[in-house]
C-alpha cells in the first residue's frame, strides 16, 4: 500500500512541476504584482503598497463586477438547459445519425474564433440578416439595435460555450444504461419524470464538468462583450484590457485579474468537494444482444 | 381464472423480421409461467409488450379481461425484473426499492413499512443504506425482485433474471424466487433461455420458436411428451427416427425404421398402418449391457462408438444398422466396475416401448439442436 503510494507520487511529480511552473508561479506573481506601485511609464516601481487595492474600491467596479457574474452565470445556465436535450438525443441517435450530430458540434471549432463572432456582427447588423427577419416578422422595432447590449454580448457567449457544454453532457449520456428509464416507467414514473429521476442524476458529472468549463472561461471574457458590446456592457475582461493598454497600469489589471481568479476558485474548489463524497460508481451493464 | 394473462394473435416485426408472429398464450392467475425458447425465438419481445415497452403490430394482450394493450408502461399495473438488473446507481438499495411507491404518493409511513418489509423478504434489511455498486451480483438481483414486487403487480415479469449469475448463486437464487413466489403468490412470467432454470421454476412452460409457441404444458409434458421435433431436441436431448407403421397391436403399433429396424411403440395418436412418423426417443430411456436385456420388444445389438464421462452420468454414442444413437448411462461403483464398457464394444441395446414418443411435427434442421456425437475416428 505505502509503497504504490510513493509510486504514484513519483509519477504525478512531472505533472506537479508543470503546474506549479506554468500555472501557480505565474499566478503568484499576479497576485503580488497587485501589491506593486506602477510606475509612469507602464512599468513596475520599487517598493509595496496596498495602494492598487484600496483603488479596487473603484464607484465603477461593482457593477461590472455583478455583470459579468450574472452574464457568466446566465450563459451556463443557458448552456446547460440546452445541452442536455442535445447530448440526450446525440446518445440515443442511431451510430450515423450520431457521427452527423456530432460533426455539427464540433464544425465551429474548424473556424476562427474572431471570424466567428465578426460573423455574428453581420448577421445582428442593422441591415444584416437576423435584423431584417424580425423587423418582417414584426418582432422588433425598426430602430431598435440588435447588437452593442448585454443581449447580444450574452448570445454570442452561449453561441461560443455552447460545444463545451453539450460535449461532457454527451459524453456522460454516452455512459449512461437507458435501460434505467425503462425501470423507473415500469415503476411508474411519467417519461418525464423517469428522465428527471433517473437520466438527471445519472449524466450529473457531465453537468458539472459542463457548468464550470462554461462558467469559468465565461467570467474571463474579454474578446467577445469587446466586439459585441458597447461601454454598457463591459465585463471584467475588458476592464483589466484597458487597464494595461489604456492606463498603462499593470498592478491595477493585476488586482483585478486577482479577483478574478479568486472567483473563479470559489465554483471549482466548490465542485471537488462535491465530488469528493462520491466515489465513481462502476457503469451498469448495457444489456446484450 | 383461465385466462388471467391473455395473449391474442400477437404480432410484431422489426424491419422485415418477425419477432412474434399470431401468437395466442394464456396464463393462469398465481401461476409461474416460462417462456421457454433460444435466443432471438420472440420470448423477450413478448415480456416487453407485455410490460408496454414495445406496441404489437397488431393483436391484443388481456389482463384480468382488460385490454391493456394501449397503456403505457407506467399505468400498467404488471413490474419487470430486468435481466441487468436496471437498479439506480445513485439511491441506495432502500431508496431504489421505495422509488415506485413515492410515485405512487403513499404516506412516508406507508413506504417505508412497506420497504421494510421487502427487505426483510429478501434478506436484506442491513445492506439497506448500500449503494448498488457495494454489492454482489446475487443481492442485486434479490433487490431487482423487491423493487418490483413492492408495487404488488398483478403479473411480475422477470427477464432471464439469473443469465448474469454464476452457476451455482443461480441454483441458489431459483430455489430463492420459488420460496418468494409461495410467500407473495404473484403471477410470475419467466423469461430464460435454461431449460433447467424452466423447468425446477414453472408451474408450466411455453417453448418458443421463431416468434411462435411449440408447445405449452408443464415440464413433465413437455418434456416426457413433445409435441415437435424442435421441443424433443431443445429441452434436453433425444434419439429421432423416422418410420412407418406396418401393423397396430391393441394400443401398441409396430414400426419399421429403415436402417434400423422394427420397434414397438405406443400408439397415443391412433396412428394408422402405412403412416409416416417420426419417433424420439431420450438418451436416458435406452438401456446398455453387455449380457442380453429382458427388456419388452426393443432390442438391438450394437457397437460402441464413443463414450464421454460427464461426473453425473456416461454419454455413450453406440451404431446401431445406420443409427448412431446416444445413451445416457448414470453409474453406481464406478470406480470399482471392474469392466467398464470400452470402446469398439459389442452391447445389447434396448429401450422400453412406452418410452418411445411419436411427435406430431417434425423438421430436419432441428436435429442440429442435438448434442453432438463426437466425430468418427476412421
Amino acid at each position: 500500500m505505502r509503497r504504490s503510494r510513493r509510486s504514484e507520487c513519483w509519477l504525478t511529480l512531472p505533472s506537479l512541476l508543470w503546474l506549479a511552473l506554468f500555472f501557480l508561479l505565474p499566478t503568484l506573481m499576479v497576485f503580488s504584482t497587485s501589491f506593486r506601485p506602477a510606475d509612469p511609464y507602464g512599468g513596475l516601481g520599487s517598493g509595496w503598497t496596498l495602494e492598487t487595492l484600496a483603488r479596487l474600491y473603484s464607484p465603477n467596479y461593482p457593477a461590472i463586477i455583478w455583470r459579468t457574474l450574472w452574464l457568466s452565470a446566465v450563459t451556463t445556465l443557458i448552456c446547460l438547459l440546452v445541452a442536455v436535450p442535445v447530448a440526450y438525443t446525440l446518445a440515443r441517435a442511431r451510430q450515423r445519425f450520431k457521427r452527423l450530430l456530432l460533426l455539427l458540434v464540433v464544425l465551429p471549432f474548424w473556424t476562427n474564433f474572431l471570424i466567428r463572432i465578426f460573423a455574428w456582427k453581420v448577421l445582428l447588423h442593422p441591415e444584416g440578416l437576423v435584423k431584417q427577419g424580425l423587423l418582417l416578422l414584426g418582432l422588433v422595432a425598426p430602430e431598435a439595435s440588435l447588437m452593442y447590449c448585454e443581449g447580444a454580448v450574452l448570445l454570442v457567449l452561449v453561441y461560443t460555450y455552447l460545444p463545451f457544454a453539450i460535449l461532457p453532457v454527451y459524453a456522460a449520456a454516452e455512459r449512461f444504461d437507458f435501460g434505467l428509464l425503462e425501470a423507473a416507467q415500469d415503476l411508474g414514473a411519467r417519461p418525464w419524470r423517469a428522465f428527471c429521476t433517473v437520466f438527471l442524476p445519472g449524466v450529473r458529472r457531465g453537468l458539472l464538468a459542463a457548468a464550470l468549463v462554461v462558467f469559468i472561461p465565461a467570467l474571463g471574457s474579454y474578446v467577445i462583450p469587446d466586439i459585441m458590446g458597447g461601454p454598457a456592457s463591459e465585463m471584467l475582461g475588458n476592464k483589466i484590457a484597458q487597464r494595461v493598454f489604456v492606463d498603462r497600469n499593470l498592478p491595477q489589471a493585476s488586482a483585478l485579474s486577482a479577483l478574478l481568479t479568486l472567483a473563479v476558485m470559489v465554483p471549482l474548489l466548490l465542485a471537488l468537494l462535491l465530488n469528493r463524497k462520491r466515489p465513481e460508481e462502476p457503469v451498469a451493464l448495457k444489456e446484450g444482444a | 381464472m383461465d385466462d388471467f394473462l391473455l395473449f391474442d394473435r400477437v404480432s410484431k416485426r422489426f424491419d422485415q423480421d418477425w419477432a412474434v408472429r399470431e401468437l395466442t398464450l394464456a396464463i393462469c392467475q398465481g401461476e409461474v409461467f416460462s417462456l421457454l425458447g433460444p435466443s432471438g425465438c420472440g420470448k423477450t419481445t413478448l415480456l416487453r409488450i407485455c410490460a408496454g415497452f414495445e406496441q404489437p403490430d397488431s393483436g391484443r394482450v388481456l389482463l384480468q379481461g382488460r385490454d391493456i394493450t394501449a397503456l403505457p408502461p407506467h399505468k400498467r399495473p404488471v413490474n419487470t425484473v430486468f435481466q441487468n438488473y436496471a437498479l439506480f446507481p445513485h439511491l441506495t438499495l432502500r431508496q431504489n426499492v421505495a422509488f415506485g411507491l413515492k410515485l405512487e404518493k403513499l404516506p412516508r409511513r406507508d413506504i417505508d413499512r412497506q420497504v421494510e418489509a421487502m427487505l426483510e423478504l429478501v434478506q436484506l434489511r442491513e445492506q439497506g443504506d448500500k449503494k448498488p455498486h457495494q454489492i454482489s451480483g446475487g443481492q442485486k438481483q434479490r433487490v431487482a425482485i423487491a423493487r418490483a414486487l413492492v408495487k404488488r403487480p398483478k403479473v411480475l415479469l422477470l427477464d432471464e433474471p439469473l443469465a448474469a449469475l454464476d452457476l451455482k448463486l443461480r441454483k441458489r437464487m431459483l430455489i430463492e424466487l420459488d420460496e418468494i413466489h409461495d410467500e407473495v403468490g404473484t403471477t410470475f412470467v419467466y423469461v430464460t433461455h435454461d431449460q433447467s432454470e424452466a423447468m425446477s421454476l414453472s408451474d408450466r412452460l411455453a417453448v418458443m420458436n421463431d416468434g411462435q409457441i411449440e408447445q405449452v404444458g408443464t415440464p413433465v409434458e413437455v418434456y416426457e411428451a413433445p409435441e415437435s421435433s424442435f421441443t424433443a431436441a431443445f429441452i434436453g436431448d433425444t434419439n429421432f427416427f423416422e418410420g412407418r407403421v406396418v401393423a397396430q397391436e391393441g394400443d401398441y403399433c409396430r414400426l419399421a425404421i429403415e436402417g434400423l429396424g422394427e420397434v414397438w411403440c405406443y400408439n397415443d395418436r391412433g396412428r394408422r398402418q402405412g403412416e409416416l412418423v417420426y419417433l424420439s426417443v431420450r438418451p436416458e430411456k435406452m438401456r446398455l449391457s453387455r449380457q442380453p436385456l429382458e427388456l419388452g420388444r426393443n432390442r438391438f445389438s450394437g457397437r460402441v462408438e464413443d463414450k464421454v464421462y460427464l461426473g453425473g452420468e456416461s454419454r455413450f454414442w453406440v451404431r446401431v444398422g445406420e443409427y448412431r444413437l446416444a445413451v445416457a448411462v448414470q453409474h453406481s461403483r464406478y470406480l470399482l466396475d471392474q469392466q467398464p464398457l470400452q470402446w469398439g464394444e459389442e452391447v445389447a441395446l434396448g429401450w422400453h416401448e412406452d418410452d418411445g414418443y411419436m411427435l406430431q411435427r417434425y423438421a430436419e434442421e432441428h436435429e442440429a439442436l442435438l448434442s453432438l456425437p463426437p466425430e468418427d475416428e476412421a
